[in-house]
């Protein structure tokens, strides 16, 4: 069970309130793209054992959405962060870091 | 003038720990909007008679109320008989505002859970922490009902009242019975 917390209305509830949407900051390739590029962000997503980015909505409450930052492993949720915006905020980052020393943001990119 | 009809007519049972009772027709508008707007919360206040409640609050006061339900959404109540003409006037304050207020009376049904163990019967289906000293009278929140989305508050430490889809009515009047069932206190609460 996931304690997850929506930046949006502040409530902190578990995670049968909300509902999740998969892989966050996916960059998305349309018209012009190549057909290896639209079949990459169509289908392919990471499937990380440890530090994943998520999309979250607070399905049964305030309805808005935003990202979580967690561990699929331990389920640890590291913390919850705007839906606008591209990448995870340095403060999340810190967080991460702070209980995965071996992880970083730009091994992550890669 | 078709005469409104709720839900459930009404129902009630007080055969358990708490009497769960529909309550009549209510009017409810809702308002989407930037809430930071002032003649978003001058019309949100003047429909509802109430003031503007903090984030996660609603503010009631007889038929009249006002529920913050989401960061740019707010629910209005009334009597069902003024609805109308209360969302005419915000209508004509908004005409000039980007926001959206829409009549939802019918869509929605509201319950009353009322009794000592009332806190307790909403505990047994919400997944959120209802220790009296969490969640108090005046607080409102959206979550869910057993498997369906539903919002609610306490008038008062003894009463609690959820307000859930027209659709779902019969299935969230069942689900307060489950709970409430007769002998089925957990005392958890102390209350
Ligand atoms: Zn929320």
């Amino acid at each position: 069970m996931l304690n997850i917390h929506c930046p949006n209305c502040g409530v902190t509830a578990e995670e049968t309130e909300f509902h999740a949407h998969g892989e966050a900051h996916l960059k998305r390739f349309g018209p012009g793209s190549t057909d290896d590029q639209f079949e990459s962000y169509l289908f392919m997503r990471k499937n990380p054992k440890g530090v994943h980015f998520e999309r979250w909505r607070h399905q049964n409450g305030c309805g808005k959405w935003f990202h979580v930052a967690r561990c699929t492993m331990t389920l640890e949720v590291f913390g919850s962060y705007s839906a606008q915006t591209y990448t995870p905020p340095q403060e999340i980052i810190e967080k991460i870091q702070h209980r995965r020393p071996d992880w970083s943001a730009e091994a992550e990119a890669s | 003038m078709s005469e409104p009809v709720t839900a459930l007519k009404g129902a009630s049972d007080t055969s358990g720990i708490a009497v769960v009772t529909e309550l009549g027709p209510t009017g409810m508008i809702t308002l989407r909007g930037d809430l930071s707007a002032k003649p978003v919360i001058k019309a949100a206040v003047t429909a509802s008679g109430v003031t503007m409640p903090e984030k996660n609050h609603c503010a009631t006061e007889g038929t009249g109320g006002l529920a913050w339900m989401s960061p740019d959404e707010l629910l209005i109540l009334c009597a069902y008989e003024e609805v109308h003409q209360r969302l005419a006037d915000m209508q004509s304050r908004l005409a000039k505002i980007h926001a959206l207020a829409v009549n939802v009376s019918d869509a929605r049904a509201l319950f009353q859970v009322n009794g000592p163990k009332a806190r307790e019967v909403l505990a047994k289906l919400a997944p959120v922490d209802l220790a009296p000293d969490h969640f108090t009278p005046g607080m409102f929140r959206r979550s869910r009902i057993a498997q369906v989305p539903a919002a609610f508050w306490m008038p008062d430490a003894q009463s609690v009242r959820i307000i859930c889809f027209r659709s779902v009515a019969q299935y969230v009047f069942d689900v307060l019975n489950v709970a409430a069932q007769d002998g089925s206190e957990v005392g958890y609460f102390n209350a």
